[in-house]
This record gives structure tokens, sequence and C-alpha cells, in this order.
């Protein structure tokens, strides 16, 4: 990537002091990466990489013990409320109609309420919502949950969105479908998306470039650029070139899975968040 | 959704039920009372307590009116007291590890045994009876809206802080209501308690109401207008409850309808695949 980096992070590390005098656990150590304009890239990498932690630091909600996080080649101000986050649930409020959901960001932006719920309805066809938006989530199907959750992170306005494991939680069926819309989706507004999966067949398929996560402590172990031609249908996933890719990715999270350090959960407590 | 037979059909095993019970409890009292030659100063039938009642009307009437104004004040107070706690609990840590643990000392505390100290603080007017009323059924109040305060998922208030939601936007759009729930389960509990806090008011110090009669008729031996009384005061208890109930449905709406589709999502999936 050239000057016109829209994300790009360095030598990032966060390290958690031991609870009660334990032992320092360290969940990122110098990790680089760097998004262009526009560009889909997703992360792969076993459970308890230090992908949630990462994620979370480039929202903004928790602070890394060093290193950078550098938006448009600038350091913002304030990271919180710059980026637009998707987290692994949907948190759909179950008191708000889906159309209130959806327009949770714009509210928050001070939007009239008016103007914010024609603004969301003019995506709800596109987000293969229309003639819900009346609905409680409860309603909804999995899927639908978080192409609702999807659509409040994408009228924030974020130009920059992370996707934290959004398909994680569905069946494959429902799960092929939703990667090809969000690929549709994609294709139409550009914006600049890091994507958090375990799933290196998703990784790739999506995925303009695909970083491998290593575990304890979680760095950057390989950085795949993935040139398969787009708009991408799912055939693709039989080629000769997907499958060289997918043997590329699995090297290292098998070694990783082979070394098999024991599992830590890296997930920052409460209080370390607030 | 539903049809509308399938509704009333659902009303009527709800109600139906309750009131064959009850039928057939008032059923055996009778037979028991006359076959069993029970003297009525013992155990009065029911059908001599529904005559009392009918020729009582007025006086019954006039003394419920006086406990009704009671409960509705104690209950009242006892929301702002218990809601109020449970709001400074929750505000901070701090405050929470102070407060709390008295908060469940102050119920061993036998409030009838400290009603005549609030009799000598305050006189015989309405304010002990308030006070009362309000200490018996507070409890409840506090400690579900202090559960339900932590209800909000942790993910929720973090997608809020990205998207620039300060603590009072956090509390109101997302802490808040998802307590309401968990304190109309305490408010369901305080009602039932506020009719007993209203007799143990007026045991100790009154020259009318509900409770008063009680005392006075008990002096008289008159077992069947004693009946009348109860039956008038858990008339009233039901209709708080009811009460509450009701206000919870209007408040509510997503709670309830959400329920009642749980289990039924499915024909939306294969929405989803189409």
């Amino acid at each position: 990537m050239q000057a016109g980096s829209k994300l790009k992070i360095e030598g990032l590390s966060k390290t958690y002091r031991g609870a009660g005098g334990g032992e320092n656990v360290t969940a990122l150590k110098d990790v680089g990466i760097e998004i262009g304009a526009g560009e889909f890239v997703s992360i792969v990498g076993p459970s308890g990489c230090g992908k949630s932690t990462l994620f979370n630091i480039i929202a903004g909600l928790i602070r890394p013990s060093s290193g950078k996080v550098l938006l448009d080649g600038r350091q913002p101000d304030e990271l919180l409320g710059s980026v637009g986050y998707m987290p692994q649930r949907d948190c759909l409020m179950p008191w708000r109609t889906v159309l209130d959901n959806t327009t949770l960001g714009l509210e928050l932006n001070g939007v009239r309420k008016k103007e914010a719920h024609k603004k969301a309805k003019a995506e709800f066809e596109r987000f293969g919502l229309a003639g819900f938006e009346k609905h409680w989530p409860a309603k909804l199907s999995g899927g639908m949950k978080q192409r609702a959750a999807l659509l409040r992170t994408f009228l924030a306005g974020r130009d920059v969105m992370l996707l934290d494991e959004p398909f994680g939680a569905l069946d494959a069926l429902t799960r092929a479908n939703m990667q090809q819309w969000l690929l549709d989706v994609w294709q139409e507004d550009r914006k600049t998306i890091l994507f958090v999966t375990h799933d290196v067949e998703e990784a790739i398929y999506l995925s303009d470039r695909v970083y491998v996560m290593s575990g304890r402590p979680g760095r950057v172990s390989l950085d795949v650029k993935v040139s398969l031609e787009r708009p991408r249908k799912p055939e693709v996933t039989m080629s000769p070139e997907f499958l060289v890719l997918k043997q590329k990715l699995l090297r290292p999270l098998e070694e990783a899975a082979a070394g098999g350090g024991v599992f830590i959960d890296d997930r920052p407590t409460l209080e370390e968040q607030i | 959704m539903f049809a509308r037979g399938t509704r009333a059909r659902r009303i009527a095993a709800a109600v139906l039920p309750p009131v064959l019970f009850a039928i057939f409890v008032l059923g055996v009292w009778q037979l028991y009372t006359v076959v069993g030659d029970i003297k009525e100063s013992t155990l009065p039938p029911p059908t001599d307590i529904a005559k009392s009642l009918w020729e009582n009307r007025s006086m019954l009437i006039d003394n419920a009116w006086v406990t009704i104004k009671e409960i509705l004040l104690g209950f009242a107070a006892a929301i702002v007291l218990g809601v109020g706690l449970a709001v400074l609990i929750r505000s901070s840590r701090k405050v929470e590890r102070a407060i709390y643990p008295w908060l469940v000392v102050s119920q061993m505390v036998p409030i009838p045994a400290i009603a005549p100290l609030l009799v000598i603080w305050t006189g015989f007017d309405l304010r002990p009876k308030v006070i009362v009323i309000m200490l018996v059924s507070f409890f409840p109040i506090a400690v579900n809206t202090i559960d339900g305060l932590r209800a909000a998922e942790p993910e929720l208030l973090n997608l809020l802080k990205t998207l620039k939601a300060n603590s009072w936007q956090r509390f109101r759009k997302a802490q808040l209501p998802a307590a309401l729930p968990f304190m109309f389960s305490g408010l369901k509990v305080a009602a039932a308690l506020s009719v007993i806090g209203a007799v143990f008011a007026e045991w100790v110090g009154a020259s009318e109401g509900l409770g008063y009669l009680v005392l006075v008729l008990n002096n008289q031996t008159a077992t069947t207008e004693m009946f009348a009384v109860i039956f008038t005061l858990a008339l009233i208890g039901i209709l708080l409850f009811l009460f509450v109930s009701l206000l919870e449905r209007v408040l509510l709406p997503w709670y309830y309808e959400s329920r009642e589709t749980e289990g039924e999502g499915l024909h939306l999936e294969v929405e989803e695949n189409a």
C-alpha cells in the first residue's frame, strides 16, 4: 500500500497485568497492519490469538500498551467513535423496532428522527429487511438480525468498518448467502472493511488481502494477497488458485495448533474496558 | 398473527382453571362448615361471608378507601426509594460495596416491630402508615432493579461507546430499558407486600381503615365480618397486582410480544434462503 492507506497499525502491543499478582499476559506483540481505502481485509487466527483485543484497540475501547493506530495517516485525537464497529453478537435492542435499531448511530449523531428513519428505510430493501421495519428484533431470523446489525453500523457512516465474526453463529447455508450478500453490498459502496473470522475459506472468498495471526503472544505471521477476480461467485471456491491460497493460509494455523499452547482467554475484563 | 378464536381460547385457558379451582375450594369450604356443623364464630360458610360483604358494603368501602390511599402513597414512596437506591448503588462500584450489604441487613429488621417507633416519631396520621408500607415493600423493587441495571449486554455498551454515546446516553438508551422488565418483577412482589404493610401500620395506631377494622372485629369475635374485611383486602392486593401487570404490558410491549413469538421464528428462515 502506498501513501493512501486508510488504516495503519504500527508496532502495536498489549500486555494485561496478571490478576492478583499473577503473570502478565501479552495478548498482542508488535502487530503491524495496513489497509488501503476501499479495501476488504480479513484477519484469521485461532481462538485466543488476540483478534478481539486488536479489534477493541482499533475501535478505541481499550488502549494499547505501545504502538500507534493511524487513520488516513494521522493519529486521531480520539479513536473511540472514529471507526464503525460491529461486535460478534448482533446486540440489537429488544425494546426497539428493527427500524429504530438501525438508526441508533444517526440518532446519537443528532440526526432528527424523521430524517434518520427516511435514510434507514431507503436501505431496508438492499439489506433484505423490507417489511420488517416495525417488527421487534426477536421476530427476525439469525441472518436478518446480523443484516440489521450491519445496517446499523453502516448507517453510522464511518469510513472504516470493523466486523468481528459477524456470521460466526449462523448455519452453513445462511452463512453462504450472507457472504454473497455482503460482497454485493460492499461492491456498491466500497467501504474499507476489516473482517475477523476463524474460517479461512470465508476470509479468502471475501477479501482482497488476508492476515494470519498466531497466538500467544498474538502477532501477524502472514500477509497474503488474494487476487481472485471480482465480482466473485461461489464457484471460485473450487478453483485451483483458491485451494492454493487455502493451503498457504492453513499451514501457519495448523502449526500454531500443533504447537498447542494452552488456551488463555484474552478477552479483557469489564473493569479493564472501563 | 393469531386468529381471533385462538386468542379467545387462549384467554379462556388462562382464566378458566383458577376460577374453577376457586369454586372447588369454596364448595369444599361450604360443605365442611354445613355438614360438619362448624360454629360460625370459628369458620363461617362462604355464603355468609358473601352476605356480610353485601350488607356491610358501605362500611367496607369507606374503610377500604382509607387503606387504598395509604397503599398507593406507600407503594409510590417504595418505588421512589427502591429505584433511587438501585440507581445510586449501580452508579459506582464503591457506593455499591458500601451500601448493598446494608440494604440486605435492613431486611433483617422486623418492620412491624419498628412501626410503634414510627408512630412515636411521626404521630397517628398518614405518615407512619406510608413509611411502614414503603419500608415493607421497597426491597424487592431495589434488588430487582439493581439486577436489571446489570442486564444490558457489555457488548452493547461498548457498541454505544463506539457510536460516541456518553454515560448518560448509555444509561438512557440501554441500561434503563434493559432494567425495566426486572423492575416490574419487583413491583409485582411489592404490590402484594404493600397490602401487608398497610395492615401492620393500621394495627399499630389507626382509627379507620381495613386493618383497624380487623382488630375491632376480632375483639368482638365477629368472625364472619372479619372474613369480609380479609376478602376486601385481598381484592385490593389483586387489583394492585393486576394494575402493575397491565402497566407492564402497556409500557413494555416488546417484552411480551417477543416472548410470545419465541420458537416461532422458523418460517422466517425459509424466507431467508429464498
